[in-house]
């Protein structure tokens, strides 16, 4: 016995083992790598600026035609005037609620047809080409049918936005939930998981990662959605306020809107970003 | 079978046959073909044979994972049996402690509970320290080692084992035999274990299965008599377990010249 009771002490090299302690030199290159990624990460949010250095060197250098193109100063100039008279923040305000409810109207609903459909075969054999067959049907075409049905409030731009995020959250879930590697769901079969289980402890985080795909995409093309449907029917909004610009031939006032759209679906796919880095650490490679 | 055996029976395989097709060539694969065996309440039995024999085939049949083409498979008693599957198993978006308390999450036991009730497994295959961690973060034998412990967690009457110590180091794996051993003789389960080590299946079982190459048969039925408990290092100083490992390498050896006639 005295044998094997040795070694159970040896047993454990990864476990309680005696502390082996680094040197702070060993410490310090063992963190470098990720002190230099984490530096480079943070610089890496700003890159978008070099388009707005390229089109400000090139204005200045009069290679592009300013009454089209004014500067990215004389955008910025106009921008902080409008932030400080508190006149972009009504449209931005209404554009991120109607993007905000439209959003989680589609993703919601498209997530969970996504995961049941990708679980059970009947279903998926019924459901599934007639979603195929709803997919194609050009969102913008079916605005003025949308417009009509829900008026031309608020619900109307929900309703567009949901439908363009339901079939990409639809996919992409259902794409996520056909891979799941079957081992893991012979291992929940061979624990006695019922069907819940396996679609909130096994399909759910194993699809995460095409998920987070989803959402992101979803995130940005709600941005076009609404900014497109903001040109036809409503008073309020970022889309409404370009619309409005380009009217009276205010391209600056144009741009600004175009720059503060780019500028919030940027920050929602930025944070989407952080919040999948937080939900799904395994899938980092 | 007698009616006494069949009372004490825990798993019985009866002329068990299962074949894949595959629709693309339209071929079919026969991974076994009428196999019958049975194991006793609380015994310890290993299955050891060559590779693509069906070992693992009949393990997922027993398991209910699998349906047989024709035959008879039987689990007599209590609950469904816990496996250890011999592929990489663990879910990568689940901590180690959480890996090995999922069973118990499947019968909804609150989380404090269940993390409390599979704490000594964790101690028991030496991953304190790890519990936090997630499987990318430990090595092929740490997330083997997970996976034992999540079907021990499970405390199944009877337990499938496909290769569960195929990955880990000698020395690992001569610790992880003896707690499975100690385990074994504490709690009386019944034990289905796969291997591919000849050695590990003397040290382990009351009885060796031999399996003949695919489709695979039953080529011997051996008993393996050494007192119990048995101390898996000392057990090497006994003849017997040599005489006993030269019988069973020759009857894989003998088992592998007929197929060659054969095919
Ligand atoms: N899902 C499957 N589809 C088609 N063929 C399969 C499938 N599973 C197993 N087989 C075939 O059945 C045979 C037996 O496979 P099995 O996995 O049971 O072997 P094994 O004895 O466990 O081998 P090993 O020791 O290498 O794990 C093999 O020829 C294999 O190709
Ligand atoms: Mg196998």
């Amino acid at each position: 016995m005295s044998a094997t009771d040795t070694n159970a002490d040896c047993m454990r090299p990864t476990g309680n083992a005696a502390p082996a302690e680094l040197s702070t030199q060993e410490k310090e290159r063992l963190r470098a790598p990720f002190n230099r990624e984490r530096v480079f990460r943070n610089f890496s949010y700003f890159s978008p600026i070099v388009i707005l250095l390229l089109w400000e060197i090139s204005a200045q250098l009069g290679a592009i035609d300013l009454r089209f193109f004014p500067p990215p100063s004389a955008i910025a100039e106009t921008f902080l005037s409008m932030i400080v008279s508190l006149e972009l923040f009504r449209h931005i305000g209404a554009t991120l609620q109607r993007v905000a409810v439209g959003f989680l109207m589609g993703a919601v609903p498209g997530l969970f047809m996504g995961i049941f459909l990708g679980l059970f075969l009947r279903p998926r054999q019924i459901v599934g080409p007639i979603l195929a067959a709803l997919y194609p049907v050009p969102k913008i075409a079916i605005l003025p049918l949308i417009l009509l049905v829900f008026g031309t409030g608020d619900m109307s731009k929900y309703v567009i936005i949901a439908i363009g995020v339901f079939f990409l959250m639809y996919y992409n879930t259902f794409g996520g939930v056909r891979q799941v590697p079957q081992i893991y769901l012979d291992v929940a079969q061979s624990t006695g998981a019922n069907r819940y289980q396996v679609f909130t402890q096994i399909a759910l985080p194993s699809a995460l990662p095409q998920i987070f795909t989803g959402l992101k995409l979803s995130a940005g093309t709600s941005f076009i959605i609404i900014a497109a449907a903001e040109f036809l029917g409503a008073r309020s909004g970022v889309g409404f306020f370009i619309w409005a610009s380009w009217q009276t031939f205010s391209v600056t006032r144009m741009f600004v809107g175009i720059v503060t759209i780019s500028l919030l679906g940027y920050l929602t796919l930025t944070l989407i970003d952080l919040i999948e880095r937080r939900v799904v650490p395994w899938a980092r490679n | 079978m007698t009616t006494t055996a069949a009372t004490e029976a825990s798993i019985i395989v009866e002329g068990l046959t299962k074949a894949f097709y595959e629709p693309r060539t339209d071929s079919e694969t026969i991974a076994l073909k009428k196999l019958s065996f049975s194991v006793r309440q609380g015994e310890f039995v290993c299955l050891v044979g060559p590779s693509g024999c069906g070992k693992t085939t009949a393990l997922r049949v027993i398991a209910d994972l699998e349906q047989p083409l024709s035959g008879e498979v039987q689990v007599v008693g209590g609950g469904r049996p816990a496996v250890v599957f011999q592929e990489q198993s663990v879910f990568p978006w689940m901590s180690v402690q959480d890996n090995i308390a999922f069973p118990l999450r499947v019968r909804g036991i609150w989380r404090k509970d269940r993390l409390e009730r599979t704490r000594h497994l964790i101690d028991l295959v030496g991953l304190n320290g790890f519990e936090k961690s997630l499987p990318h973060q430990l090595s092929g034998g740490m997330k083997q080692r997970v996976s034992v412990a999540r079907a021990l967690a499970e405390d199944a009457d009877v337990l499938l084992m496909d290769e569960p110590f195929g990955a880990l180091d000698e020395q690992t794996r001569l610790e992880l035999q003896q707690e499975l051993l100690r385990i074994w003789d504490a709690s009386g389960k019944t034990v289905l274990f796969i291997t591919h080590s000849v050695d590990e299946a003397l040290t382990l079982a009351d009885r060796v299965l031999v399996m003949s190459h695919r489709p695979g048969r039953i080529l011997a039925d051996l008993q393996v008599g050494f007192s119990r408990p048995r101390d898996v290092v000392e057990l090497r100083r006994d003849e017997r377990f040599w005489d006993l490992t030269y019988k069973v390498w020759s009857l894989l050896k003998s088992g592998a010249a007929i197929e060659g006639d054969a095919g």
